[in-house]
């Protein structure tokens, strides 16, 4: 069954996520908030296919269209936050 | 031309491949050196994902080279290019002190995304058929998504209100607020079993629209009692909450990538969230419920003695001889926009011979780790920024321990005083170094409206004024020498 096989993905994927993540030292758990946030805007798949399936329907397609505009704000804004962030940790020697 | 099937597998192919790489990302994310390389990994799954879905049965099956209104290819190019614009823009401006605040709105951002995917996908269904999937998976999922995704979007909203101090930042508690949320739970339960048992077919829609009502006032409602100095765990938790309605919205259509990111992001906001509990030694239930802050609290001790002021002069000539130097910032220090010149202060003592370093609580600043993003935006190394548990074990060592704008992280009513609330809180042992200076604008109380014995204790002297304009004084000092 299709459902059992999506919870066990679910599972091992939170057991893999706490590994994960309690690895990271806390200097650097900012970016890791912001990242974590920007990679949760995988989100709009699920709204590109819904909208891509019903442009036929006004409702579906306004509601799906800002769901793709959110999620894509998020993705896009997140990572490039992110990737802002981390380019100002440098070393010693001033060079990254 | 590649028949259906092989259509398919190569989606999941892309699927997995969008997973590897963001469970690379993050794991890269781990050290300085790789982080930024990591997140760039992590950025071209999800790239990988959004291009495969254009591929995807579905979506293919949208395109209509007649009638561009009718072509789902471009309302989803349309959507992207825009989302796209916005986001790129709000990075490039947003400043290293506003980051807790455009982490909650994007949050809430992804959180109402999950929440209008079930939506769509039930009222879909709701068309064709009353809202039955004659699936309880889908069906459960679906009000789950909906219901949790609402409340991390308001949520996330009036947190971005409290940290941008739009509304007052302060705790809202009042009588019978338990009670009221309880009622809202309640309901919004009832709302979802009869959405998801059969046998209400002409409620579905009513079912669905009273459980989002309800989902947007709980939002309002839970962040309500919770203090703007909480706020770091606030964002911690609606962030894990954002990754379970993803995962929600992954079992609605039936997608791995959205399942295992959704749980990626779950735990890691879970992960968080009892990090921050545990460096304020809380309770995530005393945390969430007991209003912290929301009245003024007093010391269980009287005022001790009076604190001893000095000028700039003589700290210059204490810090002159002193071999070992550490900073101890706070929120406050990123107010007074004082980071820059606390690095060139820094710089001078290091010429002067001295050994600087850097103490970070956990809990500084307005989100977990954020004191280390705006040191590193003053071009500060790393390696000097040391946690608390690698600097208090040297703290006696230490000739002078220089705190700027920070408060109930060095207050040692926490270890010693058990009528303190903030007791029992681990603590930078500052009032060990053999000297302390405290920057501090005036002699009011802190943020938390707490006493501060550190300030009254021999080996403590304050420097009144403006942080930022004390410290350019003392390096100006060594200038001139």
């Amino acid at each position: 069954m299709i459902f059992l096989l999506l919870l066990f993905i679910l599972i091992i994927a939170t057991f893999l996520g706490r590994e994960l993540i309690s690895k990271v030292p806390s200097q650097l758990h900012t970016p890791l908030m912001s990242a974590t946030n920007a990679i949760s805007g995988i989100t709009v798949l699920g709204a590109l296919v819904v909208c891509a399936a019903n442009t036929d329907d006004t409702l579906i397609l306004v509601l799906s269209f800002i769901a793709i505009v959110l999620a894509t704000i998020n993705t896009v804004g997140g990572y490039a936050v992110t990737d802002r962030m981390l380019g100002m940790f440098k070393k010693k020697d001033g060079k990254k | 031309m590649i028949n259906e099937l092989n259509l398919t597998d190569l989606n999941n192919l892309a699927y997995i491949l969008a997973c590897v790489c963001t469970i690379i990302g993050i794991k890269m994310l781990g050290k300085p050196g790789t982080a930024r390389r990591g997140m760039l990994i992590s950025a071209a799954g999800t790239l990988v994902a959004v291009v495969a879905v254009f591929f995807d049965g579905q979506v293919v099956d949208s395109w209509d080279a007649s009638n561009v209104l009718r072509n789902g290819y471009f309302w989803c190019f349309m959507a992207i290019l825009i989302g796209s614009v916005i986001g790129l823009v709000w990075a490039q401006k947003v400043k290293m002190t506003g980051m807790p605040e455009l982490v909650a709105l994007f949050n809430g951002f992804g959180g109402l995304a999950s929440a209008l995917v079930a939506f769509s996908s039930f009222y879909v269904l709701y068309k064709a058929d009353g809202g039955y999937s004659y699936d309880a998976v889908n069906d459960i999922s679906t009000a789950l998504a909906i219901f949790i995704g609402t409340i991390t979007f308001t949520g996330s909203m009036l947190a971005w209100g409290k940290l941008s101090e739009k509304v007052t930042g302060r705790a809202i508690v009042f009588k019978g607020q338990k009670l009221i949320n309880l009622i809202l739970l309640l309901a919004a339960i009832a709302a979802m079993v009869i959405y998801i048992v059969p046998g209400f077919d002409n409620f579905t829609l009513v079912a669905v629209l009273t459980l989002t009502g309800i989902a947007l006032v709980f939002g309002v409602a839970f962040v309500l009692p919770i203090g703007g100095g909480d706020m770091p765990v606030v964002i911690s938790l609606l962030n894990s909450l954002t990754g379970v309605a993803v995962a929600m919205a992954g079992f609605i259509i039936e997608n791995t990538v959205l399942i295992v990111i959704g749980a990626l992001v779950g735990a890691s906001g879970v992960i968080l969230t009892l990090i921050m509990c545990k460096a304020m030694n809380r309770s995530i239930s005393n945390l969430l419920f007991s209003g912290f802050g929301a009245t003024d609290t007093v010391s269980a001790k009287g005022p001790g003695a009076e604190p001893k002021a000095i000028s700039v002069e003589d700290a210059y000539m204490i810090l002159e001889a002193a071999q070992s130097i550490v900073f101890i910032p706070g929120y406050g220090m990123a107010v007074a926009q004082a980071q820059h010149v606390v690095r060139e202060l820094a710089e001078k003592l290091e010429e002067n011979g001295a050994e600087v370093n850097y103490c970070i609580h956990p809990v500084a600043g307005r989100m977990p780790g954020h004191m280390n993003v705006l040191l590193a935006e003053a071009d500060i190394p790393y390696e000097q920024l040391k946690t608390m548990d690698e600097m208090n074990p040297t703290m006696q060592m230490q000739d002078v321990a220089i705190v700027i704008g920070a408060n109930d992280v060095v207050n040692p009513a926490a270890e010693t005083d058990p009528g303190s609330p903030i007791y029992g809180m681990p603590i930078i042992k500052a009032f060990e170094a053999k000297t302390v200076f405290v920057l501090k604008r005036g002699k009011g109380r802190g943020f938390s409206g707490i006493e501060n014995e550190l300030f009254s204790m021999p080996n403590t002297l304050m420097i009144y004024g403006d942080a930022k304009a004390t410290i350019s004084s003392l390096a100006n000092e060594f200038t001139m020498e």
